[in-house]
């Protein structure tokens, strides 16, 4: 969707012996080799290697009734018919007023002419091109209470085709009228290019009809989508549940939640019909699932999910266990997830799992994904058919695959930089604010005011620290804190937040090099950490452990500042030019 | 635009429509300077250079460009 012919033009170029072969022949009234090429490279991307026999220019009628006609000698499994308007208003223009009332009538007759030649010389499935519509304006508006009018009369033939393409699963309908009705007639048509060169496609235009026959295309290999894997915090509601909590994340009719609304009901259709949904999230099992239990306005229900999962294990993991579970193929498997790092860690680690990258705006997210066109339906049986090709090419891929061989090679990737910087009053307001918000990643869960972050400011035996950290998707700014008290037995963390955000990334490494730093910066030799628990912040009782730090008989833990040698960590530390001339608030 | 601005531009769309960085044209440039330049190459390097210069050609310019320095003067005038 929205690609370039440029960039189609070379995935048409490229190698495809390890996609799934497709022979298709295409057939139009009009000019069609923009548009075979346009399809070649839309169908590299959805795992087809499209071998495109292109027709001679206007011969659909004699071509498909010579069974020994050029068209059938490569035997294609998919005959694509390309008419256009243009030639159907000359047409009309050529037929007697008497005479239109039955146009559609006679023009869909002989349609099916064509169609039943197809299947007598044939077993190639039938792709045909709708109308995109046109309205000469001769009557005006006038023309839509017509029963003779050109536009009445064209509508009548994409309904009529429906009809008839309703009764035959081997025949699909390529609804360009859709496309032009989505990109507007103009930037669809350029009559100069119609009239020079017979496309009735701008070339944007068949760029989207290309992506849109090869879905069709793919869907009849077996290639279509069957499972939606979903994140939860501001994917599937605005928020994090874990800090927010039941009654602070948006769904519903409060703030962004219409927009999640909306993906969830479009969701809710998608398994309606079939589709699989799974939940992959970041949270503790139980806060994940109390919306779907206790929320009034969530349209999904734990039912609609076929597996559930939530954890703070990556998600690459996750997914493929998902998959194991409900035993399908990875490539039939879509993320969505509104953070940039999941996505690219999943394909980085998963190369077969289509992982759109979602627009900012949640609004924007239901259209987004209907626009991908990644749940083609062609019926069951068909599926059923072809669904040992599907196999076979998944083997394949499997071996060609380039992806990530680690979690830790992803990592490197990623171009992580962080800072360290004493508490400023710049930033005092966003510290309260997160150790009022932060549930989960917090050892103490202690709530500050500002003013009480001015005070550990002034303080001469404590110190604030807090971390922001950038990547390559960008600067996440703000991602964590950390409160040091100095005591007689050493350095007390008495307050460490960092974001669920950033988890798993190198940052509690990051993190904890920092605080011995610190230790080590006031002579003292022990660094001692406390976790309180709570109902929300499990995912830490191990992080001291893990660590290295060992638990005192009074339950606070210990770490040796002189024996630590720094944790392994792929995140760069900047040191704070700024430091000394920060803007006062 | 300069003239020179254009030239820069221009080069980038072909070497982007006939996928080879080595591509430079000049106002001599002529459709058998190089050889994928078909009609089918025309109708791509047309709709291209318009997106790129945010003008339109008529229909009578896309046919009968004799060399690029006839393009040029065409997108000057519009662009």
């Amino acid at each position: 969707m929205g690609r370039s012919f440029q960039s189609l033009k070379r995935d048409a170029k490229a190698d495809a012996s390890d996609k799934l072969p497709c022979g298709l022949a295409i057939a139009g009234d009009c000019a069609t080799q923009h548009f075979s090429v346009a399809i070649k490279g839309a169908g590299y991307q959805r795992g087809l290697d499209v071998r495109v026999f292109d027709a001679d220019y206007d011969q659909v009628q004699s071509l498909t009734c010579d069974p020994s006609s050029p068209l059938y000698e490569a035997s294609p499994e998919f005959i694509l018919i390309e008419l256009c308007t243009e030639k159907l208003y000359a047409r009309w223009l050529g037929c007697e007023w008497s005479d239109r009332k039955g146009f559609a009538d006679q023009v869909v007759q002989e349609m099916e002419g064509v169609w039943n030649s197809i299947r007598r010389n044939s077993s190639a499935i039938i792709l045909q091109c709708d109308y995109p519509e046109y309205d000469d304006r001769v009557f005006g508006e006038f023309a839509l209470k017509m029963t003779d009018s050109f536009i009445v009369q064209l509508r009548r033939i994409n309904a009529l085709m429906g009809d008839l393409a309703s009764a035959d699963p081997r025949l699909a309908l390529i609804g360009l009228s859709g496309i032009q009705a989505r990109m507007g007639r103009t930037a669809f048509h350029d009559p100069k290019l119609y009239m020079t060169a017979k496309m009735p496609m701008t070339l944007d235009a068949l760029c989207e009809a290309a992506d849109i026959v090869a879905a069709v295309m793919a869907a009849y290999k077996g290639l279509s989508k069957k499972c939606v894997v979903l994140d939860l915090d501001n994917t599937l509601w605005g928020g994090v549940v874990g800090d927010d909590g039941l009654v602070g994340i948006e769904v519903g009719e409060l703030g962004t939640g219409p927009a999640y609304d909306a993906l969830q009901h479009w969701l809710k259709e998608l398994k309606a019909r079939g589709i699989i949904l799974a939940v992959c999230s970041k949270n503790d099992e139980p806060v994940a699932k109390e919306p779907f239990e206790h929320h009034p306005d969530m349209v999904l229900s734990l039912d609609d999910i076929a597996a559930f999962v939530a954890n703070w294990e990556d998600k690459a993991s996750n997914i493929a266990s998902i998959r194991e579970r409900l035993n399908i193929g990875i490539d039939s498997m879509v993320f969505v997830d509104d953070n940039p790092f999941e996505r690219e860690l999943v394909k980085g680690m998963l190369p077969d799992v289509v992982a759109p990258d979602l627009p900012d705006d949640p609004a924007q997210y239901v259209s987004f994904l209907q626009g991908l066109d990644l749940f083609e339906a062609t019926g069951f049986s068909q599926e059923d058919l072809v669904r040992s090709d599907r196999y076979v090419a998944e083997g394949k891929r499997m071996q060609s695959a380039a992806c990530f061989d680690s979690v830790d090679e992803y990592l490197k990737s990623l171009d992580m930089r962080a800072r360290v910087s004493p508490f400023d009053a710049y930033h005092a307001p966003r510290i309260a604010q997160l150790t009022q918000r932060s549930n989960q990643f917090n050892l103490r869960t202690r709530r500050y005011t500002e003013a009480d972050i001015e005070s550990v400011m002034q303080s001469e035996s404590s110190r604030g620290v807090w971390f922001s950290l950038t990547d390559r998707f960008g600067d996440h700014g703000l991602v964590g804190i950390a409160i040091l008290e100095e005591r007689p037995d050493g350095l007390f963390v008495d307050t460490l937040i960092m974001s669920c955000r950033v988890l798993r990334r190198g940052m509690e490494e990051f993190i904890m090099n920092a605080m011995v730093e610190q230790a080590r910066s006031v002579g003292a030799s022990k660094l001692i950490g406390e976790y309180i628990p709570t109902k929300k912040n499990g995912m830490v009782a191990d992080l001291y452990s893990k660590m290295g730090f060992v638990q005192r008989s009074d339950g606070l833990f210990e770490l040796d500042v002189e024996d630590y040698t720094g944790r392994v960590t792929y995140i760069k530390e900047e040191r704070d030019d700024r430091e000394g001339n920060l803007p006062e608030a | 635009m300069t003239e020179k601005e254009i030239y820069q531009k221009l080069d980038e769309v072909f070497q982007e429509v006939f996928d080879d960085d080595a591509i430079h044209v000049s106002p001599t440039t002529v459709a058998d300077d190089i050889e994928d330049w078909d009609s089918l190459a025309q109708i791509e390097l047309v709709l291209a250079i318009e997106k790129c210069f945010g003008m339109q050609f008529d229909m009578r310019e896309v046919t009968g460009m004799a060399n690029v320095g006839e393009m040029v003067a065409i997108i000057q005038e519009r662009a």
